[in-house]
């Protein structure tokens, strides 16, 4: 095709002064006024964010290291020295609280990060092929519903060894349904677009649609659901570190500092309530940044 | 509806079988077994041992690894034994893997769990005729506490969308729901047992002893429940039968409690399915705290002992629980809603 067969069009009107541009709103755009408008969001993304810096950068700050043992001066309550006081083993429970934090939010991210995967792609998948095979996936989700999934990660744990990694793909691999169900509905309404005629017109292949053109238009709903799936992989490591099946001392999750702190609680309640408050805490701030996204990303959800 | 009942327990037979053969390998998988952690018993004892819970199967060593079935053999030659025979021993594990498979399932079909490994005087079937109605009156009390909390909360911040009591109820809700129960389980037994002693800490010997942990584990319930309730409260009272009711000059309360909560309930219904699977999760942590001898605690302490056999038959006797659960649940929420239709 010659170029000059398309002429750029002259202008209907001509004006000396430029008109004032008008802003267009983006979806996002929309989405991030609406969120910082919800202030008890704006505050948990902010304690987070001092979590997440407390865990991460704290322990420099603290003179103590999580597993120098100093039994003379065992399970004090909160003092100068010791902003959260010590363990049973004196060791500094403020530094424990931090690195504790590290591993639960490392698991939180990396579980929740394995499960968005397998979630993903098999909703997408599922729902862009349709037919048998959609029915077929969506049966075995309903299955898997109702296995009671714990226990067999109990079993796991127990059986081959507790190890980060382990935690990160036993929890990951049992966490996805929802999300799998989600993009599926996505998908399935977004695959009948003009923009996915184009891309097929085009000659994309059935990968590059599902995860270049499909499952970018269903971020919304995959970034919501996915900051609440955050806390719900923590709680579930804190639960089976608390059970002992998590990390392994001297390491400390907050699941492991919640459990010495509920051993010793009849004389030393310290040990109970600054682990449990700082996991609690989190916990919140995490649920309430995910109920404030899903108003602000999808105000149809709004309940 | 009798037909769709029929259907649907037909169908829970292949999920048990799934849940079967998915713990089955796991045990079958995990390396070291279950008479090597305990004091070294004589070859001979071992083998006979193996034989009888039908990890070590005649058949199977005298068709591929003859070698094994010599009399007197010691722990360490049949170790040689199996390194200079590796193919042969996979094959041979892999055969007696069969054959313990079948025996098992055609026990497990009979209602017969068969002996426990670690303590080998009592059967898996007594540990779980005695954990079983323990877990099951400690979850009925929760979901009693839960259904009454977050029915309540729920129907209140509905009523009075967007007042004070709406923000406190759904605040109170998202608290429920991130205090982890392994947190609030020890802070009330600090304060109601150990400073206020209003409440006994542990054990399971009457009413008195099931509050606090019935109330722990129902709390998160009680929130989801309480967001659900709210949720599908305004869902309903903007349909044109709720107008229709309120034409008809019925009171606000009666149109609230007979109109509204029967479309209002739907996903509070559905939600209770899948919520009787964390309780028993929750179970596992709640019987550990408060002390109480049930199937979580047995689950767990199996778990730990390695003693698998136990473990194993929790996990599937759960499934069950939770199957017939489900059925019961989407049984119900035909009779509740006239648009479900039983296929």
């Amino acid at each position: 095709m010659s170029t000059d067969v398309i002429q750029p069009r002259p202008p209907l009107l001509e004006v000396d002064e430029p008109l004032e541009e008008i802003e267009g709103t983006s979806l996002w755009q929309d989405a991030w006024r609406r969120l910082r408008k919800n202030r008890m969001a704006v505050a948990s993304a902010g304690i987070l964010l001092f979590v997440v810096l407390f865990c991460v950068f704290g322990p420099w700050f603290v003179g103590y290291s999580f597993e120098e043992q100093n039994l003379a001066y065992g399970a004090q309550g909160a003092s100068g020295a010791h902003w959260f006081g010590t363990d049973l083993h004196g060791r500094d429970l403020l530094v424990r609280t931090m690195y504790g934090g590290r591993i639960s939010l490392l698991v939180g991210l990396c579980a929740t990060a394995v499960s968005l995967t397998i979630g993903v792609s098999y909703g997408a998948i599922s729902g862009y092929f349709g037919g048998r095979l959609d029915s077929m996936m969506m049966r075995i989700v309903d299955i898997l519903y109702t296995i009671p999934f714990m226990f067999v990660v109990i079993l796991f744990l127990v059986l081959f060894g507790r190890s980060l990694v382990m935690l990160f793909v036993a929890l990951g691999a049992v966490s996805w349904l929802t999300m799998a169900r989600i993009v599926r509905g996505q998908v399935l309404s977004l695959k009948q677009s003009e923009f996915i005629d184009a891309a097929r017109a085009s000659g994309v292949g059935h990968f590059g649609i599902i995860f270049r053109h499909l499952v970018p238009n269903a971020l919304g709903p995959i970034i919501v659901y996915t900051t609440l799936t955050i806390p719900r992989v923590m709680l579930e490591e804190a639960f089976l570190s608390y059970l002992g099946l998590g990390v392994q001392p001297p390491m400390a999750s907050w699941g492991l500092l919640v459990s010495d702190g509920a051993n010793a609680m009849t004389f030393f309640p310290h040990m109970l309530l600054f682990p449990g408050a700082v996991l609690t805490l989190t916990l919140f701030a995490l649920n309430f940044l995910g109920d404030g996204l899903r108003d602000a990303l999808d105000p149809r959800m709004r309940s | 509806m009798g037909r769709f009942i029929f259907r649907r327990v037909l169908g829970l037979f292949p999920i048990l079988l799934v849940v079967f053969t998915m713990s089955f390998i796991l045990m079958r998988a995990a390396p070291g077994g279950p008479f090597d952690a305990e004091k070294p018993v004589p070859a001979e004892v071992k083998r006979n041992l193996e034989r009888q819970y039908h990890m070590r199967e005649p058949w199977c060593e005298a068709r591929f690894l003859p070698a094994l079935q010599e009399p007197g053999l010691s722990t360490e030659a049949e170790r040689q034994i199996r390194a200079e025979h590796a193919g042969a021993s996979r094959i041979e594990q892999l055969c007696t893997g069969v054959f313990q498979y079948g025996w098992m399932l055609s026990n497990y079909v009979r209602g017969d769990f068969g002996p426990s490994y670690k303590y080998k005087d009592r059967s898996v079937n007594e540990f779980i005729r005695s954990g079983l109605p323990v877990t099951m009156q400690l979850g009925l009390v929760a979901v009693c506490f839960a259904l009454l909390i977050g029915l309540g909360a729920g129907l209140i911040a509905a009523i009075k969308q967007n007042e004070w009591q709406d923000h406190a109820s759904m605040g109170a809700a998202l608290l429920g729901i991130s205090v982890p129960n392994f947190v609030l389980g020890p802070v009330l037994i600090f304060i109601f047992s150990l400073t206020l002693l209003w409440l006994p800490p542990a054990r399971w010997d009457g009413w008195q002893y099931m509050i606090l942990p019935g109330f722990t584990l129902g709390s998160v319930y009680a929130a989801y429940i309480a967001r659900l309730t709210r949720g599908g409260m305004l869902e309903v009272v903007r349909q044109d039968y709720i107008r229709t009711a309120r034409a008809k000059g019925l009171s606000e309360k009666l149109v609230i409690l007979r109109h509204a909560m029967r479309g209002g309930m739907l996903p509070v219904v559905s939600y209770l399915g899948p919520a009787l699977a964390g309780l028993f999760t929750g179970s596992i942590v709640i019987e550990r705290i408060f002390n109480i001898p049930g199937m979580g605690r047995y689950f767990i302490d199996a778990a730990l002992n390695r003693d698998i056999t136990l473990a194993m038959a929790v996990v599937v006797v759960n499934a069950v629980f939770l199957l017939v659960a489900n059925l019961v649940v989407d049984v119900v929420l035909g009779l509740l809603d006239p648009r479900v239709r039983y296929e």
